[in-house]
């Protein structure tokens, strides 16, 4: 027994000793000091040189914490409790924080440095006149394929993917919006579309693309494609540069019939706190200089056009990632759907998959 | 006083059982009587029970899960039957026992190294001069996972009730005339089903639900039920579905919990 109660007393101690060290290493979080501010980024996204630069420039701390998904995102900042003061949501989930009231409208008089950013960038269905948001990050949906065993320029199209020289070839991202839209696409339909005819008109026609589809995977795909299972690849620009990086003999390419165009944004969570912080580095990270540090450091298209033309030459003439104009023209954003449309879509992305 | 007394120690289980085990249940059964827009429906079931989505994500279910269950008791006794056998027996077990210390994701993610295309698998086809197979993303890769990490919790229950076998048993079968395989059959297994039984209902559930390996070892070529819980609550947060799913996993565990039972009441009555 007492052998027991020591053997208790111990853990009871240990756990005390654990919480006590896990609540110091958090303790920056919602740090409420003055000369600071709280930004819930994506892991990994943005240059930690330029965070250095910013504090050394401005005198702000910047305290980073990351996620991994819009939908924990959201939720975490739902939940309350948090100091977050800008945060980094794709599109339609601005629209989605919008329309639940989680934002605070940017105020244009503190903005500086606007103008950097391109007319193709700018004022998009998910906020017009981005009296929220400001643009991060944009890519493509698109191609990935393996130049080992596909001859660059032969796979450029949608409708090539159905071909019967790609079965069991292609892997797809686990995500339905993307998957159902690339097929909407593919019959030249809006990715947007609430029409169920068509909508079911997608899906039979993906059901046809199941011989070719080996897998429909999520994050795994980077690693399943930088290590060679499979030659063709659909998925996001930003995860292309990452597989790229990784291997040399993978390319990227956007359909020129049209593809999804998304956008990382920046915006002020109803949390916010350090206004003077939070404006302090909007207009900081506006400035092409250090746009361009940022888009170099992470490899993904940055809609701020002066910025761009500060970028070193192969990136600017990266077709990839810097489409031609008339391929950005016919790039589509998505919109929000009803929660209905959103059952819709992944309903019939969910009897895709189980189509064998 | 005495009655207080044994109430007053009572209390925290009761508070447990209700914090942990009934309130989650009742709130499962709660959320699926409940549409997106939050109106009292029984929409949720009428569409899980008419839908042919539903019906053949549930047939597909139950068939991996009895293929994943039927494979782990396959390895499953002849080892545990060996190990109870061995010197070392409790150091053997433990050795079975190691895997469950690791994380599932990593297991996963090492038979992703194992079964890839240029991995050690093929590397051992290609030095005997094999062609190179694609392993992952199929069914026999998906269920050879799955019954690998159901497999301790199998040999577990199964080894506990061969240790717990006399032997006087087993010598008495043999002075009676009985062959080893008779002894087998007729002895062995007969006093060991209640830990086959108890061995089914923890695999076989579980099974049922395996949403992270269908995807990351089946590829998404293998959808569970699990698979369509995930999305509901995950995607497209309509909760009330994805509980309806929910409901319908906890009825099927009543029921193989209650086709394993029989024994039990019987040497009861």
């Amino acid at each position: 027994m007492k052998k027991f109660l020591a053997a208790f007393i111990a853990i009871l101690a240990l756990c005390g000793g654990l919480a006590y060290g896990s609540n110091q290493l958090t303790k920056s979080t919602g740090d409420t000091g003055n000369k600071v501010l709280n930004l819930y980024n994506w892991g990994d996204y943005i240059d930690p040189a330029l965070l250095t630069k910013f504090q050394k420039e401005t005198g702000y701390h910047v305290n980073v914490e990351t996620f991994d998904s819009n939908e924990a995102m959201y939720t975490k900042i739902k939940q309350g409790g948090t100091s977050y003061d800008l945060t980094v949501p794709s599109e339609y989930m601005v629209e989605k924080m919008k329309t639940d009231h989680m934002l605070i409208p940017l105020d244009k008089s503190r903005l500086t440095g606007m103008n950097n950013y391109g007319s193709s960038f700018m004022n998009k269905s998910f906020d017009r006149g981005n009296k929220y948001s400001i643009p991060y990050f944009w890519g493509t949906l698109g191609i990935i394929y393996n130049d080992q065993s596909i001859k660059p320029g032969s796979l450029e199209h949608w409708n090539q993917l159905w071909s019967t020289k790609y079965r069991n070839d292609i892997m797809l991202i686990d995500s339905a919006r993307d998957i159902m839209g690339f097929s909407l696409i593919s019959m030249g339909k809006s990715v947007n579309t609430t029409n169920s005819a068509e909508l079911i008109k997608a899906k039979d026609k993906l059901n046809q693309l199941s011989p070719n589809v080996k897998a429909v995977v999520a994050d795994e795909i980077k690693m399943y494609m930088a290590e060679g299972e499979a030659p063709v690849a659909v998925d996001w620009s930003g995860e292309a540069s990452e597989m790229m990086s990784q291997n040399s003999h993978l390319h990227y390419v956007v359909p020129t019939e049209g593809s999804n165009m998304w956008f990382d944004n920046l915006v002020i969570p109803k949390t916010a706190k350090h206004f003077k912080a939070i404006y302090a580095f909007l207009n900081f990270m506006s400035k092409p200089e250090n746009a361009a540090q940022n888009a170099e450091y992470i490899g993904y298209s940055t809609p701020n056009t002066t910025a761009y033309k500060l970028l070193p030459k192969n990136i600017r003439d990266d077709k990839q990632f810097y489409p031609d104009q008339k391929v950005i023209d016919r790039l589509q954003v998505y919109s929000n759907l009803s929660p209905q449309k959103v059952q819709e879509y992944n309903d019939l992305y969910l009897e895709f998959k189980m189509h064998h | 006083m005495k009655k207080n007394f044994r109430g007053l120690f009572f209390t925290p289980y009761v508070l447990w059982l209700a914090m942990f085990v009934i309130a989650p249940v009742a709130l499962i059964f709660y959320y699926s009587f409940f549409d997106i827009h939050h109106n009292f429906t029984l929409a949720n079931y009428q569409e899980f029970f008419t839908s042919g989505t539903y019906l053949t994500m549930t047939a597909n279910s139950v068939l991996y899960a009895f293929l994943i269950t039927l494979f782990a008791i396959l390895i499953s006794y002849p080892m545990a039957l060996v190990i109870s056998k061995l010197k070392h027996r409790d150091l053997w077990i433990l050795l079975v026992i190691l895997p469950t210390w690791i994380n599932l994701l990593l297991k996963a993610y090492a038979f992703i190294g194992l079964l890839s295309h240029d991995g050690l698998v093929n590397e051992l086809f290609q030095f005997f001069g094999l062609p190179i197979q694609h392993m992952l993303f199929t069914d026999a890769s998906f269920i050879l996972v799955a019954a690998y990490i159901q497999i301790p919790f199998m040999i577990l229950p199964i080894y506990n009730s061969l240790t717990d076998i006399s032997n006087s048993y087993i010598r008495a079968s043999r002075d009676l005339g009985a062959t080893k395989w008779q002894t087998l059959t007729k002895v062995i297994i007969p006093m060991t089903l209640p830990g086959i039984k108890s061995g089914i209902q923890i695999v076989f559930i579980p099974s049922l639900s395996l949403f992270m390996l269908s995807r990351l070892i089946g590829g998404n070529k293998v959808i569970t039920l699990g698979t369509a819980v995930e999305e509901h609550f995950l995607t497209t947060m309509n909760w009330g579905m994805g509980s309806t799913i929910g409901v319908v996993l906890i009825i099927s565990m009543v029921i193989v919990m209650l086709l394993t039972n029989t024994k039990r009441k019987r040497r009861r009555a």
